[in-house]
């Protein structure tokens, strides 16, 4: 059976699951019932200088009567007496000393970096995550994404947490960037020595278009909150990815953004983060969701021969490549299985009206069975994602006898590419 | 229109599918898949935008919901009912090729309906007025689908019906544990609340009205007439204790039937209405009912989902089997039925009579038709008691259209609102000039 245990920028945890800084690392109380559910380790909701928060806080969406694919908050950092949680940090260590527990940490200036720095390794820190992401209520202070966004502010307060931590120091970015390789980088030459990715991303969940208000509302109002939950998870991946294949980039990174099952979490184990960080999911369906991931996780490494955590960290990064390296005369053209077919001709209508026309009614109009013209599909895969029975819609490759060619070697060698499909003459 | 009792036998029974709560129906809209060009649509008799109007209520457009059924289909509510939905939408639904449960397609669209009723929402006016007028004769499901949409087109319309009450066979012959007879009631009311739809009730025609007259007053005459009485069994004198099966249905919703004493119940046929009655007998609460058919269960043509939940309830059959005589007790009261068995080609076998007990027997072995009333219509042909048509309704007589049981010989609510609508749209495309 797979070793699960996980090390990430030198902090170890028993399984590569954490929770993250957030409402479900609000206490000591919490933090214990989640360790014994299973959680490797948390990272603890942000402490800093005291707040006060709103009354409403979270918003969120649904699809199809399912609640909270996104979701989004407009919380703030802990509103708890700073001499309360570092109780309960020690509390927690006490009876939990080979679980993760790292803190989160958001102040202004180098003095109180460096008191609350102390504090918590006084209180028995494993590491620390620097709050450099928050993009609501904290960055209009100052702090938060303000600081993430800001590449010398980032390095330099990273410098100050370093001057003052003997425990590893995580920089938590924020996604509310154009490009998240400089901040990481950032990161790195302030002294880190991991980075969490990512934190929320600047939102509006939605808008009551009864009462005209945007949500959450706090009464007649709202404000811009801090968008997660699986919708996010693309976002998450490519900028964990992104980090992942820098050749610059050497920090371990613990990832974060949308994970709700152990499936999730590979993926972001194989894009490069050697733990994962999940919350929103969490507060969707409890604590109690940690006992399927470590199950789904244990059971997929043996089926792969991995016998530990680190040995998929990384493994997808081969195959992230520019689009200008891709293989253009790589072909796949949709085969529907009439024997799975149901006749709904959702892949139909889609191809129809969203792709590229080349799935027709059959000859027979009682057969509901929809046909391909493979000479004109360009394998584009709406077909396959719109079908509601698994396994009936093949993406298939099509051997054209066409070497691979990618555009820049089309560009700087001349290589033939296949003939265009789709564009129907 | 006559008010019904507020107690009848019919109040006894429950509804067998139960409305949906407004959270039922998001959830059951929710795993529609919206299929293209969808099957549940070609299924639907009135062919209602079925994807369209279930994919509003998961949106939350609840009017639009109501709106895309009643476009189609104006009785859309007691269809939602009424509807074998089993054999059509429902049936069709691209689920049942998944081993899914399919989408309760009919409870979703009581739910669309009965909301917009709860409502009060209205969603059609009449048109201007064509100065064309239009006499509909029968008031029944083609009757007010047509009126309905002929008063949206604008022209006078007259509705001609024999009794006192609009509605026909989905007030008085649905099954109670589908719906109650003053709800079909109160949707025929909602249909001529489009306004300009004046009711003649008590009119027989051609009796009290003539053909003639009927054509002297209106542009164009719709025929909606249904099925005559209860075909007869046997000839003589029908003892005490033997009824029309259609006629017992009717006063079981319109007024009471005794079945106190009764212990043993014979239906005899094996078409929908005789399961119906069949079922009714059960939940009014008589111990033993049989089906009595001269084929077998694969021949009936009553419904297979129908019968299951008959033998379910209770029911049994005895199939191969033809009555032919009555036993009378001194009062000229049936005790029984003399049967004889048949072969596999309905033939009698010799020695084998005998007897069932029954003290009551409903006759469920078809209606008779009323070709004769049109006799005096030339142009109209009448084959085998049916009324012929054609496209849209149009009979060989100019002017003059027919649809619902008349026609197609005895279907189901939905059939009779299409030919209904299509006669109503092609008697338009008439009075207004357009090829016929």
């Amino acid at each position: 059976m797979a070793d699960l245990k996980t090390t990430c920028a030198g902090i170890t945890s028993p399984n590569p699951f954490w929770l993250a800084s957030a409402p479900p690392t609000n206490s000591g109380e919490q933090i214990m019932r989640a360790f014994d559910a299973g959680w490797g380790g948390a990272v603890w909701k942000t402490l800093g200088m005291p707040i006060q928060n709103v009354s409403s806080r979270f918003g969120a969406i649904g699809v199809k009567g399912v609640g909270g694919v996104g979701f989004n908050n407009i919380e703030l950092i802990t509103d708890r007496p700073l001499a309360a949680n570092f109780r309960e940090i020690a509390e927690v260590k006490k009876r939990f000393p080979e679980h993760a527990v790292v803190v989160s940490l958001m102040v202004e200036s180098r003095e109180e970096w460096k008191e609350i720095i102390a504090r918590s390794e006084d209180a028995g820190a494993d590491g620390l995550e620097l709050n450099f992401g928050c993009p609501h209520g904290m960055c209009e202070r100052g702090m938060g994404s303000a600081v993430g966004q800001e590449p010398r502010i980032n390095e330099r307060i990273t410098g100050w947490a370093k001057e003052f931590a003997t425990v590893p120091v995580l920089v938590k970015l924020t996604p509310n960037v154009s490009d998240i390789v400089p901040h990481g980088l950032a990161a790195q030459t302030g002294g880190a020595d991991g980075i969490s990715l990512i934190n929320t991303i600047k939102s509006i969940i939605g808008v009551d278009i009864e009462s005209f208000t945007p949500r959450p509302s706090v009464g007649p109002a709202s404000t811009n909150g801090g968008y997660c939950g699986a919708a996010v998870r693309p976002i998450a991946l490519h900028m964990v990815a992104a980090l992942s294949r820098d050749p610059r980039f050497r920090l371990p990174i613990s990832g974060i953004g949308g994970i709700t099952c152990w499936r999730d979490a590979v993926e972001f184990l194989l894009l490069g983060s050697s733990s994962v960080q999940v919350c929103t999911e969490v507060m969707l369906r409890g604590y109690r969701i940690v006992g399927d991931m470590i199950e789904g996780l244990s059971d997929y490494m043996d089926r792969h021969g991995f016998t530990a955590v680190d040995q998929l960290v990384g493994r997808a990064i081969p195959g992230y490549r520019e689009w200008g390296e891709l293989d253009l005369n790589f072909e796949a053209v949709a085969k529907i299985d009439a024997s799975r077919c149901i006749g709904c001709q959702l892949c139909l209508v889609a191809c129809m009206d969203g792709a590229h026309q080349c799935i027709h009614p059959g000859p027979e109009a009682e057969v509901r069975v929809p046909v391909v013209d493979e000479a004109e599909c360009v394998g584009c895969n709406l077909c396959q994602i719109v079908c509601p029975v698994e396994g009936c819609i093949e993406m298939a490759p099509v051997d054209n006898g066409f070497p691979p060619v990618s555009w820049n070697e089309h560009v700087a060698q001349g290589a033939a590419l296949r003939p265009k499909k789709g564009s129907h003459g | 229109m006559s008010k019904l009792p507020a107690l009848r036998s019919e109040s006894a029974f429950a509804d067998r599918k139960p409305a949906y709560s407004p959270a039922q129906a998001r959830v059951e809209a929710n795993r529609c898949l919206y299929c293209h060009d969808a099957p549940c649509i070609q299924a639907c008799p009135t062919s209602i935008d079925i994807p369209t109007f279930i994919r509003k209520i998961g949106t939350d457009n609840q009017r639009g919901s109501a709106r895309t059924i009643l476009d189609s289909n104006i009785l859309g509510y007691s269809c939602a009912r009424v509807c074998p939905v089993e054999v059509l939408c429902v049936g069709a639904c691209v689920y049942n090729q998944m081993g899914v449960p399919p989408i309760q397609i009919g409870k979703l669209q009581r739910y669309a309906t009965e909301h917009a009723v709860t409502q009060g929402w209205t969603f059609y006016e009449a048109g201007p007025d064509s100065g064309k007028s239009v006499g509909l004769i029968g008031g029944g499901p083609a009757s007010l689908a047509a009126a309905h949409r002929l008063r949206r087109f604008g022209h006078a319309v007259t509705i001609y019906e024999a009794r006192d009450m609009v509605g026909g066979l989905n007030a008085t012959g649905v099954a109670p544990y589908k719906m109650p007879a003053d709800d079909a009631m109160a949707e025929a009311e909602r249909v001529l609340s489009i306004g300009g739809i004046e009711l003649r009730s008590g009119v027989r025609v051609p009796q009290d009205l003539s053909w003639a007259e009927l054509e002297r007053r209106h542009d164009a005459l719709f025929i909606g007439i249904g099925l005559g009485p209860d075909s007869a069994l046997l000839t003589g004198e029908r003892p005490a204790g033997v009824h029309g099966a259609v006629a017992w249905i009717e006063q079981m919703k319109l007024g009471t039937v005794d079945v106190s004493g009764v212990r043993n119940a014979v239906v005899v046929g094996g078409g929908n209405t005789a399961v119906d009655a069949v079922r009714e007998l059960l939940g009014l609460g008589v111990e033993n009912v049989k089906l009595v058919y001269r084929g077998v269960q694969a021949g009936m043509s009553g419904y297979a989902h129908e019968w299951d939940g008959a033998k379910k309830e209770g029911a049994r059959a005895v199939w191969q089997t033809v009555p032919t005589g009555w036993q009378v007790n001194a009062a000229g009261g049936i005790t029984g039925l003399r049967c004889l068995h048949l072969d596999a080609d309905k033939q009698p076998i010799a020695g084998t009579e005998h007897e069932i007990a029954a003290d009551l027997v409903l006759l469920a072995i078809g209606q008779g038709k009323l070709g004769a009333l049109v006799a005096d219509l030339d142009g109209v042909v009448v084959s085998r008691g049916r009324i012929q048509t054609g496209p849209g309704g149009a009979t060989g007589r100019p002017g003059v259209y027919a649809g619902g049981d008349c026609v197609n010989g005895g279907k189901e609510v939905v059939n009779a609102v299409a030919e209904g609508r299509d006669a109503a749209l092609a008697m338009h495309t008439t009075l207004t000039g357009g090829a016929a």
